[in-house]
C-alpha cells in the first residue's frame, strides 16, 4: 500500500526568517502547536503567526505515537470532545488536500475480567447515548472480526469480549503534521525550527514577548503546546501546571503481509497492536512509572507487553523487535487534556494529553485556537481548563475509564 | 533494569519497587483551613523539574518498607536512597550513583 503514499514536492512550507514581532506565537511544532496555527489562520484570519520548536518540525511525540484515533470515553465531556475530534478527522485529509492514509479500521478493546466486562458494557451505551458508535462483541464475535485473536480458555487472561468502534483509526502521522503545517504556511504562519523559547518577557502578569536562542520576539499572544515540556515552561512564565512528565515506549516489527487488518487492545495486560500500511506491526504499553524527561524506558515495559501480544495473538510469536523508542508524555492528574487560558494574560495552553494526544490533534489545535482569538474557550473546551483544578470540577477520566490512548 | 538500593535490604531489581511521587510534601496540619487554591496545590501540583527530585518509594515485592530517593528525572540515576522521616541529603547534580 505504501504506493498511495503522494509524490513528495521538495518543500511544503516555506522556511522564513524570524521577524522581530508577530500578533501570535505558538511553542511548539507538534500536531497541537501545527493544528493551533492553521486554525489561528483559517478560523479567524489570523496569519501573522510564528511556530517555533527546539527541534524539527513534527519531532516530538507526534513523531512517536501509535497513531489510534477513537472517542469511546466514559464521561459525557470527554465523549462528546474527542468524538467531535473524529468527526474533524473524517474530513480532514481532503480539507488539507494532502492524504495521511487516515484508516477506519476499527477498534477492539478486550475485556479480561468480570469488572471489565461489566465497565465495558456501561462504556458502550455511554458512547452510544453521546452520540459516539460503540458495540459489545462476545468472544465469537471477536473471532469472527478478527482471526488472529486467541479467545481460548487456556490462556493467563482470557478473552470475555470486547468493546468494538467501527470508525476508530490509524493515519500516517507525520504526515499529518506536515499537512497541517504545509497549509498554515500557505496561509502565511512563519514556521521556524531549530529554534528553543527560552523565557517570557513581561509586563506585569501581562506577556509582552518570547525569548529565544535566536533573539527576542515581541508578541501579546502565547500559545504553548509542548507536551512533555509544560512544566519546564510555564515555570519560565511563571504559572504552574499539575503534569507530570513521564515515558510512553513503542516499538515495531519487521515488515509483514497484512496480517492484522484492525486495531487490538487491551487495558487490563497493556497492550495496543496494528499493523501500519508499510507492513510493520505497530505496538504500545502503558508509561513506565516514574517522573522522566530521558524518552527511555525499562525494558521490562517492553518484555511485558510483548509477552502479552502474545498471548493474545500466537502468530505475533514469529515477529522480531526492530525498533524501540520512547517520548516524553505529560500526564494530568485526571487523564483530560488542559486547553485554555494560564494566570499570565495573553499565555494560553494545551498540554495534559498523555498518552493519547494524537487523535486530539484537530479539536486540540481547533480549540486553543478560538480561545487565543477571543480570550474565552470554545463550547468544547471550557471545561478542558486549568481552574478546573482549583474548583474540584474535574474530567476525571482515569477514574472513569482508566483507559488509555 | 535498575538497581534500587533499598535501604533496608540493599540492591534490588527495579521491578521490586513502586514509585509514590515527591518526597516531603506534608499532609496539610489543618486541612479545613486551607483555601481552594492551597488545597488544590496540595492535592494535584507536584514538582516535575527536569533534573534532581526527592521522590518516594515502596520496596513492594520485598520488604514493602517505604523510603525516600533522589533521582535524577533525565539519566534516572538513583543519587541517594535514606529513610523516611530524614531530610534531603545535599547532592550535587554531578555526582555519581547508582543506575
Ligand atoms: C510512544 C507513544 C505512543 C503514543 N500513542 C498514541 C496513540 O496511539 N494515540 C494517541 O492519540 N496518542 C498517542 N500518543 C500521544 C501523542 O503522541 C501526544 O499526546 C501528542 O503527539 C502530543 O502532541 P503535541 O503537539 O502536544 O506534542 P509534541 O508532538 O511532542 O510537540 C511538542 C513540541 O514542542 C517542542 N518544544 C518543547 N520545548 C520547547 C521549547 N522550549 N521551545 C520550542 N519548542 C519546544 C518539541 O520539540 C516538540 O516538537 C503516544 C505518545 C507516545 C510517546
Ligand atoms: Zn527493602
Amino acid at each position: 500500500m505504501a504506493d498511495l503514499l503522494p509524490e513528495h514536492p521538495d518543500f511544503l512550507w516555506r522556511n522564513p526568517r524570524l521577524k522581530s514581532s508577530y500578533d501570535v506565537v505558538i511553542v511548539g511544532a507538534g500536531g497541537h502547536g501545527l493544528a493551533t496555527a492553521y486554525y489561528l489562520a483559517k478560523e479567524h484570519g489570523i496569519t501573522n503567526v510564528a511556530v517555533i520548536d527546539k527541534g524539527w518540525l513534527g519531532g516530538g511525540n507526534m513523531a512517536r505515537n501509535t497513531t489510534i484515533i477513537r472517542s469511546n470515553y466514559m464521561l459525557d465531556k470527554s465523549t462528546r470532545f474527542f468524538d467531535r475530534s473524529l468527526q474533524m478527522w473524517e474530513g480532514l485529509d481532503e480539507e488539507l488536500e494532502y492524504d495521511f492514509l487516515f484508516s477506519q479500521r476499527g477498534l477492539i478493546t478486550l475485556a479480561h475480567t468480570d469488572a471489565e466486562v461489566r465497565e465495558s458494557i456501561r462504556r458502550v451505551e455511554s458512547n452510544v447515548l453521546n452520540g459516539a458508535d460503540a458495540e459489545w462483541l462476545t468472544p465469537q464475535e471477536v473471532k469472527e472480526l478478527l482471526p488472529i485473536v486467541n479467545i481460548s480458555d487456556a490462556i493467563r487472561h482470557p478473552v470475555m469480549g470486547a468493546t468494538y468502534q467501527a470508525r476508530a483509526a490509524i493515519a500516517k502521522h507525520d504526515h499529518v503534521a506536515w499537512a497541517y503545517a504545509r497549509k498554515a504556511s500557505a496561509m502565511g504562519v512563519d514556521i521556524i525550527q531549530n529554534t528553543e523559547v527560552t523565557g517570557f518577557l513581561k509586563d506585569g502578569d501581562k506577556v509582552i514577548g518570547v525569548e529565544t536562542t535566536r533573539g527576542n520576539i515581541a508578541t501579546e499572544k502565547v500559545g504553548i503546546a509542548v507536551a512533555g515540556h509544560s512544566s519546564l515552561l510555564a515555570e519560565k512564565a511563571g504559572f504552574q501546571v499539575p503534569i507530570q512528565s513521564r515515558t510512553l515506549q513503542a516499538l515495531v516489527s519487521e515488515l509483514f503481509e497484512p496480517v492484522h487488518p484492525m486495531i487490538l487492545t487491551s487495558h487490563h495486560i497493556h497492550v495496543y497492536v496494528s499493523q501500519a500500511h508499510k507492513g510493520e506491526l505497530v505496538m504500545g504499553a502503558n508509561t513506565d512509572p516514574y517522573t522522566a524527561y530521558g524518552a527511555r524506558g525499562g525494558f521490562h515495559t517492553i518484555e511485558r507487553q510483548l509477552a502479552a501480544a502474545v498471548e493474545l495473538v500466537p502468530i505475533f510469536a514469529r515477529a522480531h523487535l526492530i525498533r524501540v523508542w520512547g517520548g516524553v508524555v505529560d500526564i494530568s492528574p485526571d487523564s483530560t487534556p488542559i486547553i485554555g487560558k494560564t494566570p499570565v494574560e495573553g499565555i494560553y495552553i494545551n498540554c495534559g494529553w498523555g498518552s493519547g494526544g494524537f487523535k486530539g490533534t484537530p479539536i486540540g489545535g481547533y480549540t486553543l485556537a478560538h480561545t487565543i482569538a477571543h480570550d474565552e474557550p470554545h463550547e468544547y473546551n471550557k471545561h478542558f481548563g486549568l481552574d478546573r483544578y482549583y474548583t474540584g470540577h474535574l474530567v476525571d477520566e482515569h477514574s472513569a475509564s482508566g483507559v488509555l490512548h | 533494569m535498575m538497581l534500587i538500593d533499598c535501604p533496608h535490604c540493599g540492591l534490588r531489581d527495579e521491578t521490586e519497587f513502586e514509585y509514590g511521587s515527591q518526597a516531603h510534601v506534608p499532609y496539610p496540619q489543618d486541612p479545613q483551613a486551607l483555601t481552594n487554591d492551597e488545597w488544590a496545590q496540595w492535592l494535584y501540583f507536584r514538582d516535575n523539574p527536569m533534573g534532581l527530585r526527592a521522590e518516594r518509594w515502596v520496596h513492594l515485592t520485598g520488604c514493602r518498607k517505604w523510603f525516600n530517593a533522589v533521582r535524577d528525572t533525565v539519566s534516572y540515576e538513583f543519587k541517594a536512597t535514606y529513610p523516611v522521616g530524614t531530610p534531603r541529603p545535599n547532592i550535587p547534580p554531578h555526582h555519581g550513583g547508582i543506575r
